[in-house]
Order: C-alpha cells, then structure tokens, then sequence
C-alpha cells in the first residue's frame, strides 16, 4: 500500500507516544504510515505485547516497519512483539536504539524520502554517541 | 552533468532547528542531485539530504547558507532550496 517505510512509536506513556506522534506528523507530514502505543493494558504506565502488535498492524507497510522505544520493557515487549509477528513480516520489522522522540521525527524525514528500512533505521541510530 | 551553486543568508527566527531542517531535508530529497549545505564558503559540506547532519548543522539565524549540487537537477534543486529558505520555510514542496 505505501512506498514508505512505517514507523511505531512505544513509550510506557500513552501521553508521550501520542506526542511524539503528533512532533512526527506536524513535522514531517502524514504520508508515513505511523502508529504509537503507550501504556498496559490497565491504564497505567508500562507496554503492552498485543498493543504492539496492533500497532505494527496499523503502521504496516510492505516496505517494513521500524519501532522507536523509551525504555527497558518497551524495548523487550517489542521484541516479543516482533517474534509473533507472521514470519514473512518478522525480518521487515526492527527496533531503532535511538531516542524516542529525535529517533521519530529522524526515521520518519528518512522514510518519507522513500528510503529503505535499513537506511531510516541507519539514520535514527546516527544520533547516538557511538 | 550539471553543477549549480548559490548562497542564501537565513532569517529565520530560530535558525535552522528542528522544523526548517525537516522542511529542508524534505525539499532536498525531491531531487537526483548530489547535494550539500555549508554554513561557512569553505565547507565543511554536510548532506543535504540528511536530517541528523542538516540538524546537528544548527546554523542560526543571519547564517549564510551555502548550497552545491551536482546531477541533472542540480540546478532547479538549489533554486527550490533558496526559494524556500527566502519564504521563510513556508512552502514544503511536498511530493517534489
């Protein structure tokens, strides 16, 4: 469907997953597939597996998807997610080790230009020191 | 193959932050051209088409920017890219 690469945005706040979200649309415009998730499914801080994978769901495209993360179980639950993942999907989806809200806004300007999920991935994690 | 180059001195309030950088970066990758900005005549060139180099750039207001280019569009590249720096990063060319 879209030539772009799809971004997923994970915070253990849905406060801050929606507002990085709304950086990167403001930004960057709406033609990246982009969806966020934040918070348990209790409605407390923390991530949630399955709404990871909703999120990757409604963020696809066939060009991969990359996930931006704020911390530790963000990160784990989104590796879960990706495991159970289709397998065709699992090697077109990746977690960028970038900070969440520069890490979006970069892997989205990326992936509006059209580039590959290795390129957007590449430039969200050019911005860590090392 | 086809070099084009020009100058254009930023106004914009805050500089080259955030906003402008995308815009810039976005306005860039519409075109085949090599392209490369400078914040000085005598380099350093950054990639114009890199949001974290044009970022991290962080050329503030009354910098003159500098910009080459090089390829078949090399020159209706660095006009698109002066136009939008003298508009004051209105216009985002999108889909250019």
């Amino acid at each position: 469907m879209s030539d772009k690469v799809g971004i997923v945005i994970v915070s253990h706040s849905p406060d801050v997953a929606k507002g990085t979200a709304d950086m990167v649309r403001q930004m960057v415009g709406t033609e990246v597939p982009l969806a966020w998730t934040g918070g348990d499914p209790g409605g407390g801080l923390g991530t949630s597996v399955e709404k990871i994978m909703a999120a990757i769901d409604a963020a696809w495209s066939p060009k991969g998807v990359a996930i931006l993360v704020d911390l530790g179980g963000a990160e784990t639950n989104s590796e879960m997610a990706i495991e159970l993942m289709p397998e065709d999907r699992r090697d077109r989806i990746v977690v960028c080790n970038a900070p969440v809200v520069e890490g979006a806004v970069m892997a989205a300007t990326e992936a509006w230009g059209g580039a590959s999920l290795d390129e957007v991935r590449r430039t969200a994690e050019e911005l860590s020191p090392g | 193959m086809t070099k084009a180059n020009a100058s254009v001195l930023l106004f914009h309030e805050v500089g080259l932050h955030a906003r402008p950088s995308v815009k810039l970066t976005k306005v860039a990758k519409g075109f085949g051209a090599r392209i490369e900005l400078a914040t000085n005549a005598d380099g350093p060139w950054i990639d114009a088409k890199s949001i974290v180099r044009v970022m991290a750039a962080k050329a503030p207001k009354d910098t003159v920017l500098h910009f080459r280019a090089e390829g078949g569009d090399a020159e209706a590249a660095v006009a698109a890219l002066v136009r939008l720096v003298e508009s004051d990063f209105a216009e985002v060319e999108e889909g250019a």
